[in-house]
């Protein structure tokens, strides 16, 4: 049985070269300097590690409950796309004009085809026996740059985003109100304003506000409905006095539920 | 007992060889971090699979409450969030498990490219591992839609766009990914669903195997 100091391997790893292959891994003492078994010694620190770095996991897992946002509506034509961080880079590098419409391709195919292309076969387009980053110019710029570039693409995409905006978006902020579909009010509603301010009334982030909360009375809805207020134009209200006032009833109604069910919740900070 | 309960399994299967593969072998100074503290970059790796453990088995108790279709999946999701006891620590382990093990598999991605650990005997290990990364990176993708909010009901329009912008296949790839060539809809959510729970693992853990198997022939890479 061949062991230990007569054996040859392949580059540094543990298969043996062709002429002396038997399968026997390298004697324990044939490694360089202080080597420490890994069953059981290693493995619990690794263990003890392990155990540090899941109480962080945890912390982090309690302390920012994973974000859910309103139900999906494929109608909603005023939403701005977000994907996961870690796509942003390309989603960031689509909006670049060389990139884009057209070159569509470059920024989803040759871009990203050739980085990751590249990444995938690296052991074979760097090649030398060279392993330190400072010995192999070529392969550690590129791969810098190639970081740098995601990082700063990021960056970008991130610093673009309205945050406050977005968290509009969020299930949490959906009033916790019934609308009575069959009220004359909600068939008024629907007529008028349903387009801007949803189906139940809760807005369309960056177009118009959510109508649950708002700090005006029968009257005042009246005058907005009529003559609008910020960027909401006038004469958005097509119909009879008579449906005016059901409208306003009905929001008026929809608020009072609100205010009333939100002191309950605990969830009364919108009001 | 446990033992004699050894003994008995061993003489009819003489597992100990199994075992010595899997545990029994030295752990390099270079790599200790007991020795040299700047060595837990090697770390990266083994959180990455600590991590993965952690995906995995938090997405089975989110399969006990999950429905893939488009009418229940969000609310299934709010039930979680909201009702179910523990349920909102089990999805945001997962949430933020995809976030961490996509840092981990970056930053172990990294350790071996400079350290040039990938050179010859260890390409296939790398080819294994960036497939691996591609995978993992498929999987955040499908399991962003799962919840069905507007996040990822519209992100996930624009990356079957980026699918459908590919020169030739393209088309065909969006159709194949969504289940139609217009519609986001009932089907898209469930190939999303069957791709991020049966598809993609399945391709993780026979990667994942292969990762393993060839570190132990190979051994880690020597210090630089």
């Amino acid at each position: 049985m061949k062991r230990g100091k007569g054996m040859k391997f392949v580059g540094d790893s543990r298969v043996p070269d062709k002429e002396s292959r038997d399968k026997i891994p390298k004697d324990y003492s044939e490694y360089p300097g202080r080597t420490e078994a890994f069953w059981p010694n290693f493995l619990l620190k690794e263990w003890l590690v392990g155990a540090v770095f899941l109480i962080g996991f945890l912390c982090l897992v309690a302390g920012a409950p994973s974000p859910l946002e309103q139900k999906a509506d494929p109608n909603n034509a005023s939403y701005i796309p977000l994907p996961d961080w870690y796509f942003l880079f390309l989603y960031e590098l689509l909006k670049y004009k060389f990139a884009a419409s057209e070159y569509v391709v470059i920024g989803t195919v040759v871009i990203p085809g050739l980085a990751f292309g590249a990444l995938f076969l690296a052991p074979f387009l760097d090649r030398g026996p060279e392993r330190r980053p400072s010995r192999r110019p070529i392969a550690t710029s590129l791969m810098l740059l190639g970081v740098a570039s995601v990082i700063w693409l990021t960056y970008e995409s991130v610093a673009g985003v309205d945050w406050e905006e977005r968290a509009a978006y969020s299930v949490e902020n959906v009033p916790d109100v019934e609308i009575d579909e069959e009220a004359p009010g909600y068939q008024v509603y629907s007529q008028n304003c349903l387009s801007c301010h949803g189906d139940s009334l809760q807005g369309n982030p960056g177009m118009a506000p959510g109508l649950v909360g708002i700090p005006y009375g029968a009257d005042q809805i009246k005058d907005i409905a009529v003559n609008g207020i910020g960027q909401m134009p006038a004469n958005q209200f097509q119909g009879t006095d008579e449906e005016l006032n059901q409208l306003a009833d009905f929001i008026v109604s929809i608020n009072e539920q609100a205010s009333g069910e939100g002191e309950g919740d605990g969830g009364s900070e919108e009001e | 007992m446990l033992q004699k309960m050894y003994d008995w399994i061993d003489e009819r299967l003489d597992i100990t060889p199994i075992w010595r593969d899997i545990a029994d072998h030295e752990v390099p100074e270079h790599v200790n971090p007991a020795h040299h503290f700047s060595a837990f970059v090697y770390c990266f790796g083994g959180l990455t699979f600590f991590v993965t453990v952690i995906q995995v088995l938090s997405g089975m108790f989110l399969t006990m409450y999950y429905v893939p279709d488009i009418v229940n999946a969000w609310e299934s999701v709010k039930y979680l969030q909201t009702q179910v006891a523990h349920g909102q620590i089990v999805r945001g382990m997962h949430h933020w498990g995809a976030s961490v093990v996509i840092v981990m598999i970056f930053l172990h991605t990294l350790r071996v490219f400079f350290q040039g650990a990938y050179k010859k005997p260890r390409e296939l290990n790398w080819i294994v591992g960036v497939l691996l990364f591609f995978v993992m990176l498929g999987l955040g993708f499908t399991g962003y839609l799962l919840p069905w909010d507007n996040k990822a009901f519209f992100a996930t329009q624009v990356g079957l766009e980026i699918a459908e912008s590919v020169p030739f296949i393209g088309g065909d790839l969006k159709t194949l990914l969504a289940g139609d060539p217009e519609i986001v809809g009932a089907k898209t959510l469930a190939r999303f669903f069957a791709i991020h729970v049966f598809f993609l693992p399945a391709a993780l853990f026979a990667l994942m195997g292969a990762h393993f198997i060839m570190i132990r022939r190979q051994g880690i890479s020597g210090p630089l």
